[in-house]
């Protein structure tokens, strides 16, 4: 079984197919249900008052609705290392852009020193 | 050095290749690895372009958090969870799309293509409703904003359900700053709907004719790409919009 | 040893190879719905060197007003308009596609031994999105242009003037997919479509670079491209996002802004580097020193650069904190741009150097971008920066890594692959003149500027205290010595192409894939696929390559 690599070359340096792995229905019907749940409990959650974890709930539930996604649906778990590594980056740089910037404004409240 | 050397037209090694391989590729595992990583990094550049209004967004909401809770109380929960339910499934159908080019199965493949394209105008109707309101109740930023619902709460439906009071001038007006990112951000991302409803379409009609059920996946594929970002973008806007507070 | 590296066929009997790209098909259409790599590579070398020269002509119209310390030649609202166009048209429509789109979409494919990039309709595409937005910047001149300055400050554009923020803002916007599609089909061909054996270590540096700048160009463009729509949506209905009026925070557009334009910076530099990295090889006959950490520098280039973009910002009103942190990354920022000089530096030492014009202008770019980016340090360090800012000092600086490291990059990369692209060599004496001429123009253009910058001349000025008037006298000589500089390589140039010696396939005996064809190229490149088994920048390779050939003719 050929090892997913970064430069999609073998031994003799000829380019190497990624196998193509068919997800199975079974699956996107999981994932789907396990969506349609985390929306409920999202709808449901906003109704009670849980103070600062509010947010921090309702993004979590976002967050990991968004990575069933990623995972199965985009098929990002049976894909190449590159694929992985690109997904991060774009996170990743997303995260430097709103963390950077919100640090700033956050930061104005705390005076001058 | 001398370049007189005559080179003898060596007769490539004309390898078979699928009529869908483009000549510039080795072999068709390459053209479909690489176009792939390409629709991946256009993805990238879709992050990016959605994260600066999500960085505007938090920024303001943080800075104006009971004029974002009064605002979203203005929009439907039923009607945008209602959006969001289609979303996920036309999610689901589209996966299911690209499972049937990859077994080869014509009928179910333009099933679920078609099924897909009608969530998704579903989801457009809607938002439709959603912003006929928004446009009657005068809260559209920039034309002929109304405070009203904010100043007086009891006026107004929506807020009264949502048991609003009340609220000083100023954190009314900054109510128009919540409407602008709703606006901005469920706009730019209908926009996204309505290309990826067009390109569907389109994909119907070819895959009637057989086209992406002859081995050639990478279309149906990495148009699934494409839609599923969009639903996750839904997935975040849904709670941050929608969902700010519901609780007295 | 020979003072000059050069190898031509026997001109008597040397010829243009009969079947190249450019004889391959002909006709207009074959070059408009072109997808051959190279092909379009020559469209964007036309459509950016027009706008070069209408950059440059708004650039002399600034230097002309400036010989006098009142406003005397135009409103100053009109300078504001020609300094604000000269800055967008340089910036967006020559300095971001100059190196990667022309002479990074020609040898990109060839030197990794592909047949084209990725995805060639895209290549096409990015090429019609250029000029679509470079015909919208003209109109937009001759509508009667902008003047927020390149920057677009909010809330100068967003509400205190009356210009063309609309359409320029969409020309960008424009032109700024052209840039994300020509990164994005570079990065899928360059981890796709490499030969076999050549793995990421034996590409050239060229390669390398491009990558970085790539991965910036993929990343940044797109939220420029969201805070022109924001500034248009401010405009137009007035969704108030950058109205303190009505809560929202100009400083939002700024780092927004900011974010793309830091990285755009290094999107302009890398491939610059790209291009020294083999002039500096070629011309000293030796490998580049430390290959790892130049092309690991380019890449820590590429992400450091996505961490200091508030340094722009520094007395915009970010907070104290935000000014502490972005000013230690920006120090860190300097330091793998400082390794690529010292590696070239390195490469220098015990090499074989001759001094042909692409070496002249490479030499000028390790002297001009040192103290241009030395000078960056300054700025970085929030404290001077406090005083400099806004002054003739950023110009200064700026220019020097743009102009003095950036364009001389691209002009040594233009001179070096000129006998590849058309099997021409370009004249040895005159262009050797230029690039003298350019580089004494150039300093007397813009040293005083630093000189002024502290001395206290704000920038975007068209009037000034006449204390100032002789060091702008001094700019402005140098800027009309700098533009025959430019002038002159155009004209000898096209000379050239009919009048210039036959290159043959490797004049420099240079390593690289690309040196190793027929010039100009075939259209496919390559007759077969070639299997890379040497290093790169393999000068005893080379050197056996000749032995083979000797033994073999005759």
């Amino acid at each position: 079984m050929s090892q997913p690599n970064l430069n999609d070359q073998d031994g003799q340096g000829h380019h190497v197919a990624h196998e193509h792995h068919i997800v199975s229905p079974k699956i996107y019907l999981v994932i789907l249900l396990a969506l349609l749940v985390g929306t409920a409990l999202t709808v449901w959650a906003s109704y009670i008052d849980l103070g600062i974890l509010n947010p921090i709930l309702a993004l979590a539930i976002a967050c990991t609705k968004a990575t069933l996604v990623v995972l199965f649906f985009m098929h990002v778990k049976y894909a190449t290392k590159l694929t992985k590594l690109t997904v991060g980056a774009g996170v990743f740089t997303f995260l430097i852009l709103v963390g950077m910037t919100l640090a700033d404004y956050f930061s104005r409240a705390w005076g001058r020193w | 050095m001398s370049d007189s050397r005559v080179i003898a037209p060596v007769e490539a090694a004309h390898h078979e290749h699928p009529p869908y391989q483009r000549h510039h590729f080795e072999t068709y595992a390459q053209q479909e690895d690489a176009t792939n990583f390409a629709m991946w990094l256009f993805l990238l550049t879709e992050i990016m372009f959605f994260g600066g209004l999500f960085t505007a967004y938090l920024i303001y909401r943080n800075w104006y958090y009971p004029a974002f809770v009064a605002g979203s109380h203005q929009l439907s929960i039923p009607l945008g969870g209602l959006n969001t339910l289609l979303l996920i499934t036309s999610s689901f159908t589209m996966a299911m799309g690209v499972w049937c080019a990859e077994t080869k199965k014509q009928g179910g493949l333009v099933l679920c293509l078609i099924l897909t394209f009608i969530l998704g105008l579903g989801f457009l109707g809607i938002k439709t409703i959603e912003y006929g309101e928004k446009i009657e109740k005068h809260h559209v930023p920039g034309f002929h904003y109304s405070l009203q619902s904010f100043l007086d709460p009891d006026s107004d439906e929506a807020a009264k359900a949502a048991g609003d009071k009340p609220m000083a001038l100023d954190m009314a007006r900054h109510t128009e700053v919540y409407f602008s990112l709703y606006f901005a951000m469920t706009g730019m991302h209908a926009v996204h709907m309505i290309i990826g409803i067009a390109i569907l379409a389109f994909m119907i009609f070819r895959a009637r004719a057989g086209a992406y059920t002859t081995g050639h996946v990478t279309f149906v594929e990495n148009f699934g790409l494409y839609w599923h970002f969009v639903d996750i973008v839904w997935i975040f806007l849904f709670p941050l919009l929608y969902l700010i507070s519901r609780h007295q | 040893m020979s003072d000059t590296i050069v190898s031509l066929p026997d001109q008597s009997t040397a010829r243009i190879p009969k079947v190249n790209f450019m004889s391959k098909e002909n006709g207009l259409l074959s070059w408009l719905l072109t997808g051959d790599h190279k092909r379009i590579a020559i469209l964007y070398l036309i459509s950016i060197t027009f706008f070069f020269f209408i950059g440059g002509a708004l650039a002399g119209l600034i230097r002309l007003e400036l010989l006098t310390p009142q406003s005397d030649l135009m409103a100053t609202d009109t300078y504001n308009k020609v300094f604000t166009m000269h800055g967008i048209v340089m910036i967006f429509l020559f300095l971001v596609p100059s190196v990667p789109a022309t002479l990074g979409n020609f040898f990109i494919p060839m030197m990794i031994g592909a047949k084209d990039l990725a995805l060639p309709k895209i290549n096409l595409l990015s090429w019609y999105l250029y000029v679509g937005g470079g015909i919208l910047v003209l109109y937009t001149m001759m509508t009667g242009g902008v003047d927020t300055g390149w920057t677009f400050t909010t809330p100068l554009s967003t509400h205190y003037v009356n210009t063309n923020v609309l359409s320029t803002g969409l020309a960008v916007f424009i032109a700024g997919f052209s840039s994300i599609f020509t990164g994005l089909n570079f990065i899928v061909t360059i981890h796709k479509m490499r030969a076999p054996g050549m793995t990421w270590f034996r590409m050239p540096l060229f390669v390398w670079a491009h990558y970085a700048a790539s991965i910036l160009m993929v990343l940044g463009t797109p939220v420029l491209a969201i805070a022109i729509v924001l500034v248009a949506l401010e405009r137009t209905i007035g969704i108030g996002v950058f109205d303190p009026t009505k809560g929202g925070d100009p400083l939002l557009f700024q780092h927004l802004f900011w974010f793309y334009s830091h990285p755009a910076v290094y999107i302009m530099i890398l491939p610059g580097m790209g291009v020294i990295s083999e002039t500096i090889s070629t011309f000293s006959r030796k490998r580049v020193f430390g290959y790892t950490a130049v092309a690991f520098s380019s890449v820590a280039i590429a992400v450091f650069g996505f961490f200091v973009w508030a340094h722009h910002m520094f007395i915009m009103g970010i907070s104290n904190y935000s000014m502490l942190v972005f000013s230690l990354l920006t120090m860190l920022v300097a330091v793998p741009s400082a390794i690529k000089i010292f590696n070239w530096a390195f490469t220098l030492y015990k090499g074989s150097i001759t001094f042909e014009t692409p070496m002249l202008y490479t030499f000028g770019f390790m002297g001009l971008f040192t103290i241009g980016g030395l000078t960056g340090v300054f700025l970085g360090s929030s404290g001077t920066d406090i005083h400099l800012t806004e002054t003739y000092f950023i110009v200064a600086h700026f220019h020097f890594v743009m102009v003095g490291g950036m364009l001389m990059a691209f002009l040594a990369g233009i001179h070096f692959w000129w006998p590849k692209m058309t099997g021409r060599m370009y004249p040895e004496k005159i262009s050797q003149l230029a690039a003298v001429v350019t580089f004494i123009g150039f300093n007397l253009t813009f040293f005083p500027q630093f000189i002024l910058g502290t001395l206290g001349m704000p920038r975007r000025y068209a009037s000034y205290p006449p204390e100032f008037q002789i060091l702008n006298v001094f700019s402005t000589a140098g800027a009309t010595i700098l533009g025959v500089g430019y002038l002159l390589p155009v004209l000898y140039l096209v000379w050239s192409l009919k009048y210039g010696e036959i290159a043959g396939n490797n004049p420099w005996q240079a390593t690289g894939l690309e040196w190793q064809t027929q010039s100009p190229p075939l259209t496919e490149n390559f007759a077969e696929i070639p299997i890379m088994d040497h290093e790169a920048y393999d000068y005893e390779w080379l050197e056996a390559q000749k032995e083979k050939e000797v033994a073999s003719v005759g």
